[in-house]
């Protein structure tokens, strides 16, 4: 227990912060409740994963000790590594290419003022909203042998490149990924649009005393404001992605093969189809240390560079 | 400022991105209105009138009415016990000083990033040894708890941010912490909660995972699950698919287009931190 600062400092301290005659710790009775359900219901299940994923278990039969041989397997097992190695490629398709997007986008609409941006902001955003149960049934038809995409490149002379887009090796995860950028678009474009709004006129008319173009004026401008936005649009993309479990489910259920899998699908698969609970329980470990890292690593950069 | 020709082609970009953004949408909504005997797996356009039948259809024969129903049952009971769990909890984090409060409220914090896959094993396994798998109850208490990370985090900064002259004030005229926050505070953070409100239930009513985990009967199925099931039973039958796809999708899409704002603001400070 920290002691109050002296001084008025502890004075306001001390009745700003509490109702006069109520005790101190009548905080943790406003707490209580909803630690009650977040404990058993998040924290506590959590520790059960990192325990259950240092066992080898089929979710019938009594556990065996497995200690980091699950991990061992993530580092080692080609179809555990796959998915691990399929979710980096579709970040570029979930997070990379929305935010290069919107920021070409955001570097063109911080010039001019624009009309109807409520307008474009709601149609923008939409995909964000949408289940993606409901975005995953949409794009399969889209992507479907005799879907919108095949007929459209017929429609305009391209027919010998339609093909089953998610039914074809080379060609599901991106196909797939090309839905996530869908998705995560408007959302990152959303965000530049609202950070450029912020940026000071005065500074891109400085830039332009200064005899600054479009593309130095996005360098020196544009993209240095928009630096905790960026930071916002990499976390919230990244974390979507490595969650990325209805799409797949809806459209490839991770094939064909096992093309598309990615480990929010691998850790279903495991512990509810092939009953290795363990090794699920790993993945979604593993998961969660990556979402962490990512995330830490994402706001460090940015604070670093900003101080 | 800017020229002519700038202006023009940041337009034409604006609305290709909206038809980008639209296309899968209104095409949906197309092959909703279409001929139910349409042998395509692709988006048809309805040539011979609207076909306003296949969402009565979707209803009763595809079940929708059923899967509202629990996903409605589900989704209401998630926002009253998110959201009142929530505005107590930020309000203690916001406005009190207790020790291991910070401790605290850093634990909810870390439920932001947590992904579902690392809680949906055991959770499983602790729901079905309790008899809840297959019962709303085992839809319901997951939800709400995971809904509280982003839940406690909102009131607190709101808490926080709120007018602390305003306390002060309920308090010298005898008001107790409960009735300040009852009768002063919880009226005054109404856009506050209703963006908590709109967000967890976006959430609750698209979430699909965690039902398709905890439910293996057909009468608890929530929507989503019960367009995946149905995808993979009839497939051929394109125009209810997307009928029930756009009963799905259209309570959220109504509450997002009226209240899009405060929408995008709840959405977006998911992940911002202080």
């Amino acid at each position: 227990m920290k002691r109050a600062p002296r001084g008025p400092a502890r004075l306001t301290g001390r009745y700003a912060r509490r109702a006069p005659g109520e005790p101190r710790a009548v905080g943790y009775l406003y707490v209580l409740p909803a630690l009650a359900l977040y404990g058993a219901l998040l924290v506590f299940p959590f520790g059960q994963s990192v325990w259950l994923s240092l066992l080898h278990w089929d979710g019938l039969t009594a556990a065996t000790w497995a200690g980091g041989d699950n991990y061992h397997d993530l580092l080692t097992d080609p179809d555990l590594r796959a998915p691990f190695a399929h979710a980096l490629i579709l970040l570029v398709f979930y997070s990379a290419l929305p935010v290069a997007i919107g920021l070409l986008l955001a570097a063109l609409l911080s010039r001019a003022r624009v009309r109807g941006m409520t307008f474009f902001r709601t149609v923008l955003f939409l995909p964000q909203v949408l289940a993606l149960v409901v975005v995953g049934v949409a794009w399969r038809s889209i992507l479907a042998p005799d879907g919108l995409l095949n007929d459209t490149l017929e429609a305009v002379g391209l027919g010998t490149l339609a093909r089953p887009w998610l039914g074809d090796y080379d060609w599901a995860l991106p196909a797939v990924g090309i839905v996530g950028t869908w998705v995560g678009t408007g959302l990152c474009m959303v965000l530049f649009l609202a950070g450029a709004q912020r940026i000071p006129r005065e500074l891109y008319e400085a830039a332009r005393l200064d005899g600054a173009g479009p593309i130095r004026e996005f360098l020196a401008v544009t993209l240095p404001g928009l630096r905790p936005q960026i930071a916002v649009a990499l976390t919230l993309t990244i974390v979507a992605g490595l969650r990325n479990f209805d799409l797949i489910y809806i459209t490839t259920s991770g094939g064909p093969g096992n093309a598309t899998s990615v480990p929010a699908y691998e850790v279903y698969h495991r512990a509810f189809e092939t009953n290795q609970v363990g090794s699920a329980a790993a993945i979604g470990v593993t998961l969660t240390l990556l979402i962490f890292v990512l995330t830490v690593g994402i706001s460090r950069l940015v604070e670093g560079r900003r101080t | 400022m800017i020229s002519r020709t700038e202006r023009t082609l940041t337009y034409a970009i604006l609305a290709l991105f909206t038809v980008v953004s639209l296309t899968p949408v209104l095409g949906i909504l197309a092959t909703a209105l279409g001929p139910q005997s349409s042998l395509s797996t692709g988006f048809t356009l309805p040539d011979d009138g609207l076909h306003w039948g296949n969402f009565a259809d979707a209803w009763t024969s595809g079940h929708f009415g059923t899967y509202l129903r629990n996903s409605a049952l589900v989704t209401l009971s998630v926002v009253a016990v998110a959201t009142l769990l929530s505005v107590l909890a930020g309000y203690a984090f916001g406005v009190m000083r207790f020790p291991g409060s910070t401790p605290l409220f850093y634990l909810f914090v870390l439920g932001l990033a947590l992904p579902q896959e690392a809680l949906v094993v055991p959770l499983y396994f602790d729901l079905r040894h309790l008899e809840l798998t297959d019962t709303y109850w085992g839809l319901i208490l997951p939800q709400a708890a995971q809904s509280l990370a982003f839940g406690v985090f909102w009131m607190r900064t709101y808490f926080r941010g709120s007018a602390r002259s305003v306390i002060e004030a309920a308090r010298i005229d005898g008001a107790n912490s409960w009735t300040t926050l009852w009768r002063v505070l919880v009226p005054m953070a109404r856009p506050a909660i209703s963006t908590l409100v709109v967000i967890v239930f976006m959430w609750t009513w698209n979430e699909f995972l965690m039902a398709l985990v905890m439910v293996s009967d057909e009468a608890h199925r929530t929507v989503p699950l019960g367009l995946a099931f149905f995808q993979g039973q009839h497939s051929s039958e394109t125009a209810l698919l997307a009928a029930a796809a756009v009963l799905i999708a259209l309570p959220v899409v109504i509450v997002y287009v009226a209240l899009q704002r405060r929408f995008i603001a709840g959405m977006l400070s998911g992940a911002v931190k202080e």
